[in-house]
């Protein structure tokens, strides 16, 4: 079985973000960009079910500018086997139009199982997975924090994190499976594997060649600033901090 | 107009946060038909029909899904059955809250009718004008849905409010109740999935997102067992009780109990933060709180820059203390 995953590449998770004076998007050149937390995750999941015998093949995907071909590096020197570059120079691909190209992307690889992150950190949608089951109308398991597969039985436990509780579901294969927090602790690639990840294959197609059109339904007016909330006091204490939240804020 | 708002239940009761989807809805225009979609089986599924037909003023229509196949909620079937219905009503809006249950049906939902869904919607300006943040709330998007019917949109439970009287205090009149056909309705993915169980930790303790007040523990907290003091705190406030994902990673508690951009988005009325030092992810969970009271030992914490009140101290004196004085109701 073949397991592919996909990954964005996103601003750095520790960089503080800035938005543009002309309030068109936020502030991307000369600022670290990484592999989005979350698809580290799935990418760890889905190495660890290889190694574990579940899995022959894993397969990196990712849909970007040239620049993306360096998280895709990455995800080689992390174990990947090999991966595949949907190169567009589109300044925005939206869920929608990322679903369309994992979905025929499918329809080529025909992965068991395709693992993604929950969201991506810059535009925090928490779509893709959904959209991208839908389409190929296979199951889904989404925010996952734990993943049991058996292969005799071609099917995948899943347990998920909603609100108020945990929630397991039963899928059959080829599933998809999107990644919460605490499913793994993502591995850092080593010298050697950095090394090895060099000769290793990325494959580049078009979303043309996928038979995807980029065109989108939405379209950002601008972007802002949320309002500051200004500090307030520092007080001396505790009586002083009740007696302020009984008399001044009235929430007590 | 019209929009198809997409019910969670839960023991014969609407939850919530899909009244604030209702609000949200009504917000759109003043002549939008709203109705209800529930899906279920068996008594609770009525009960629950029953509940939402007087739950919001707003409401015009309860239609209600009862069929075994739709007894959990499972994101393939209510997929299935968002598209089945809107084939035959053709609402202008499919919405949902952006709980868990909603993030995980509605974009499946949108693939099939192929729409881009609009997530965590915060405000709406115009009637296809919509503003979500991203970056972990350090940036607000403003967007317009240029696509054919129907628009999509997750919203934030925090940001549209719930009517406060019930109507059956009000004396209006009740949404009317009706049972969608489901003869015809084909379920694709039939069997792909099977619901096995859920485990909800036990708690007396009022929901996260909905709690009045919410008080959390950072990594200052340092062990489960102090957990226990915020817990006991958070009885005499009848708090919520959060967590940063520091605390959670470390096993403190439960992961649902997560404040954060990634996590529960909460916005009480008094949120009261204890060792937690206010990384930009954690902020973007709590930031529209009423009122934020910070109680860190570190005077340069971040949080004090979001803090209303604040206090320089440790923690484990002052959850004593408050423990001690504040006012019994």
């Amino acid at each position: 079985m073949k397991i592919m995953v996909s990954m964005k590449r996103v601003i750095d998770y520790a960089v503080k973000i800035r938005v543009k004076a002309d309030k068109t998007g936020v502030e991307t050149t000369n600022v670290k960009m990484s592999m989005n937390p979350f698809c580290e995750i799935a990418l760890e999941e889905a190495l660890r079910i290889k190694e574990s015998g579940g899995a022959s093949e894993v397969v990196a995907v990712s849909i970007g500018p040239p620049k993306s071909a360096d998280t895709l590096r990455t995800a080689l020197a992390m174990g990947a086997d090999r991966a595949v570059h949907v190169t567009t120079t589109a300044p925005t691909v939206y869920p929608l139009t990322v679903s369309k190209i994992l979905s025929a992307l499918a329809d080529v690889e025909k992965p068991g199982l395709l693992i993604l992150g929950k969201q991506a950190i810059d535009d925090d949608c928490n779509q893709t997975g959904q959209m991208v089951a839908g389409l190929l109308r296979w199951p889904q398991g989404t925010f996952a924090s734990k993943v049991v597969l058996d292969k005799e039985k071609q099917e995948v436990t899943v347990e998920r994190e909603v609100d108020g509780g945990l929630e397991t579901v039963c899928l059959s294969l080829p599933a998809v499976i999107t990644t919460d927090l605490r499913l793994n602790q993502p591995r850092y690639a080593t010298l050697p594997n950095i090394m090895k990840a060099k000769s290793k294959v990325i494959k580049k197609v078009t979303p043309e060649e996928l038979n995807v059109e980029i065109n989108t339904d939405l379209e950002v007016l601008q972007v802002t600033e949320p309002p500051k909330r200004k500090a307030g006091v520092i007080l001396s204490s505790v009586d002083e901090l009740i007696d302020k939240l009984a008399n001044e804020a009235r929430v007590l | 107009i019209s929009t198809l708002v997409l019910g969670e239940h839960k023991g014969g009761i609407v939850k919530p946060s899909c009244l604030s989807a209702i609000s949200a809805a009504g917000s759109i225009c003043n002549d939008n038909s709203i109705s209800i979609l529930l899906a279920g089986s068996g008594p609770s599924l009525q009960k629950a029909a029953s509940h939402a037909a007087s739950s919001h003023p707003s409401l015009s229509q309860v239609l209600v899904a009862d069929n075994d196949l739709l007894t959990h909620p499972l994101a393939e079937t209510w997929a299935d059955l968002v598209h089945f219905v809107q084939q035959k009503e053709k609402y202008s809006y499919i919405i949902t809250s952006s709980s868990s249950f909603g993030k995980n049906i509605l974009p499946r939902a949108a693939a099939l009718l192929n729409v881009s869904p609009i997530t965590d919607v915060i405000e709406i300006s115009d009637p296809k004008v919509f503003t979500r943040p991203i970056y972990a709330g350090n940036a607000l998007s403003t967007v317009r849905y240029n696509g054919l019917d129907p628009c999509m949109l997750t919203v934030r439970a925090t940001s549209f409010a719930t009517p406060t009287l019930s109507l059956k205090e009000s004396n209006s009149t009740f949404a009317a109740i009706s049972q969608v056909d489901l003869s015809e309705f084909t379920q694709e993915t039939f069997g792909k999935s099977k619901w096995i169980k859920k485990s909800s930790p036990n708690t007396e303790r009022p929901d996260l997102v909905n709690a009045r007040v919410v008080v959390t523990g950072g990594r200052g907290l340092k062990s489960a067992e102090n957990f226990k003091l915020l817990e006991t705190l958070a009885g005499k406030l009848d708090a919520a009780v959060g967590a940063t994902r520091a605390a959670v990673d470390a096993g403190f508690v439960a992961n649902d109990l997560q404040v954060g951009q990634t996590g529960k988005i909460v916005a009480p009325e008094l949120y009261i933060a204890f060792g937690v030092s206010g990384a930009i992810q954690h902020l973007a969970g709590m930031r529209d709180s009423k009122i934020i009271v910070a109680i860190n030992k570190d005077s340069d914490a971040p949080i004090f820059q979001v803090a209303d009140y604040g206090l320089v101290g440790d923690l484990f004196d002052v959850i004593p203390e408050l423990l001690e004085k504040l006012p019994v109701d």
